[in-house]
């Protein structure tokens, strides 16, 4: 039987299948090429999983659509190295699944606003946003504060988050490995038997919303915003072996 | 229209559905091919240019993009064009305009800054920005604060000390105040009596007898208010404790009480409670040395250096 297009304008099935072949030739070559090249992630020092209050935050953090507003992506232009820091990295979002690069800034990017800011101004600011900065346009999240984190699901988490290749630890061995890549101090912080306990360690000692009675959201969202963009010590990288990832 | 269609049946596809239905098959215009002609060159050169085909586990980088930038160790380095190498050059250019500017800065003593003219007027454009991205947040965009929870600077009033090293010390490790809570040590009489001498000490109004007993208990080393804010009550400013004879309150919200019993209210507060909240983030690492050079000029200048 000769092709002729008229085979593929009168079978609905046969135009499909056609269709998605040539579609997955555009992305099979845009994307195949990414896993190839050696130079995409760059090999810097310090990146670690989150832990599982981090994590929980996290979760909070894309409930509430915050990635609406902010972006995580500091990208390599003068004024936004001037205004937000050092340009993020592959590798720093190489545990984000999905990751929070976002595309829409009406507030400011948030990819290192870890540290710069303490943790009573982020409840003040999250309670209500123009307390502290009388022209934001934020609104007011008072509820983080006062609702309880539900983490009786943690573990489950970051299973879940370990089959995408989260080094979460399951067993000795991983955890094993996980000392050997991060320290003993990180890699008991990703073991998933102690995720629980860990979690609430970590809100006790952090203190995140000032309120040690209960683990609130605020807890959990706070501990996260204060990691963003802190793993990596630029001091420790030069700027021109960065260059070279690209 | 349809019967010319019909009549030109070469030109067609040649399917027809329902009938009559047929697909012409006209040649395209040619300012629409030759502007596809035109995509395809544009393409080929853009490949010169810039980073494109990946090649096994590389690519081809381009051949005529390429650009030059000082490494750390002050060796020329070429490389391929990418936003990263581009980005280099233009922060080194940058740093470079502005070089002159940042050496006086480092080189010249901090009372010798404000008296350069031309420094000065780089300290206030170089620093409103600085001050805005890092600082505004808490201290207000005019640096005024805000009462309850960031400190003013631009009074004369300070808590860790107004000079340019205190200032810049200030800036570079951060700042935590702490003071401990007195709800369990001392009974709420002892702290009434302790607020209403703290009141008194500013020239606000007073019970009398209650801070004649509230003197005592300052002084005393049950309540030992003295030993972190001093015998004369005028506060330390190396562990940043207030200075209560002033009429500037960071804490207590004293000026913003509306009447006696909000003014008592408010410092007993402080007093059960305790402080734990003065956090002033640590900007070292964040901020280079001349940064922070520049923000403690601009800070000392904002009003009350000292
Ligand atoms: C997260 C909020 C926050 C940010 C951001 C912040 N500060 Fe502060 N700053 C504080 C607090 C709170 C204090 C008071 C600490 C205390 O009393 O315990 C303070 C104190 C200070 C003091 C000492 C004032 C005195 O009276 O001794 C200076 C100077 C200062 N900050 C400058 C800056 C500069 C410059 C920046 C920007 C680089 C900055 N601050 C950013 C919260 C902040
Ligand atoms: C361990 C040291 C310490 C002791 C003891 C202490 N204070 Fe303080 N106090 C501080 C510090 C530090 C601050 C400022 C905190 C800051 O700026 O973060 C402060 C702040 C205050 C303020 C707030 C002033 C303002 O501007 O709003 C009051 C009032 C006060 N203290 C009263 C007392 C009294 C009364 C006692 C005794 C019962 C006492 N303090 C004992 C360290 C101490």
């Amino acid at each position: 039987m000769k092709f002729s297009h008229e085979i593929l304008e009168t079978n609905a099935g046969i135009l499909l299948i056609g269709t998605m072949i040539a579609i997955s030739i555009g992305g099979l070559v845009e994307i195949t090429p990414l896993f190839l090249i050696k130079d995409t992630v760059e090999d810097v020092p310090g990146v670690r999983p989150y832990t599982p209050l981090e994590s929980r935050g996290r979760d909070i953090f894309v409930r509430e659509g915050c990635y609406t507003c902010h972006s995580q992506m500091i990208r390599p232009f003068r004024d936004e190295q001037l205004r937000y820091g050092h340009y993020s990295l592959a590798a720093e979002s190489k545990y984000d699944h999905p990751f929070q690069w976002g595309s829409k800034r009406t507030g400011p990017d948030l990819a290192r606003v870890g540290g710069k800011y303490s943790n009573e101004w982020h409840v003040q600011h999250l309670n209500q946003p123009t307390s502290v900065v009388p022209e934001s346009v934020m609104p007011n999240y008072p509820w983080l504060a006062k609702t309880p984190l539900d983490y009786s699901d943690v573990a489950d988490r970051l299973r879940a988050l370990r089959t995408v290749g989260v080094p979460y630890s399951a067993s000795e061995a991983e955890y094993q490995a996980n000392v050997k890549q991060f320290g003993a101090e990180v890699a008991n912080t990703l073991r998933i038997d102690k995720a629980q306990e860990n979690l609430v360690a970590q809100a006790q000692a952090g203190n995140y919303d000032g309120d040690r009675s209960f683990v609130s959201e605020a807890d959990a969202l706070i501990a996260y915003l204060q990691v963003l963009g802190t793993m990596v010590d630029f001091s420790k990288v030069k700027p021109e072996d960065l260059v070279k990832y690209r | 229209m349809a019967e010319n269609a019909q009549t030109q049946g070469p030109q067609t596809t040649g399917h027809v559905w329902d009938e009559t239905l047929q697909e012409f098959n006209n040649p395209l215009p040619n300012w629409w091919i030759w502007g596809f002609y035109a995509t395809i060159v544009f393409a080929i050169t853009y490949w010169l240019i810039y980073p494109s085909w990946p090649i096994g586990k590389s690519f081809l980088p381009g051949v005529f993009g390429k650009i030059e930038y000082t490494n750390s160790e002050g060796q020329t380095e070429t490389w391929h064009w990418n936003t990263r190498a581009k980005l280099l050059k233009e922060t080194e250019e940058a740093a470079a305009l502005q070089k002159p500017y940042f050496d006086k800065l480092a080189s010249l003593p901090y009372d010798k800054i404000s008296k350069d003219p031309e420094l000065s007027s780089f300290v206030v454009s170089a620093g409103k920005p600085l001050f805005a991205d890092n600082c505004a947040a808490c201290h207000q965009s005019g640096g005024g604060g805000k009462i309850g929870s960031y400190p003013n600077l631009t009074d004369d009033n300070w808590i860790y000390g107004g000079t340019y090293d205190k200032i810049q010390e200030t800036i570079t490790k951060g700042r935590h105040g702490y003071m401990p809570p007195f709800a369990e040590a001392l009974d709420p009489a002892q702290i009434e009596e302790l607020a209403n001498y703290v009141l008194s000490l500013s020239g606000e109004k007073a019970d009398p007898a209650k801070a004649a007993l509230g003197n005592q208990l300052f002084h005393s080393h049950t309540a030992a208010c003295f030993y972190c804010h001093g015998n004369d009550a005028k506060g330390r400013q190396d562990i940043g404790s207030a200075n209560l004879t002033d009429k500037v309150w960071l804490w207590a919200n004293v000026p913003g009480a509306s009447d006696q019993a909000g003014k008592v209210a408010e410092v007993e507060k402080v007093i059960t409670g305790g402080l734990n909240r003065g956090v002033m983030p640590t900007w070292e690492g964040r901020l280079k040395p001349e940064q922070i050079k520049l923000l403690t000029v601009y800070v000392h200048e904002l009003g009350g250096g000292k």
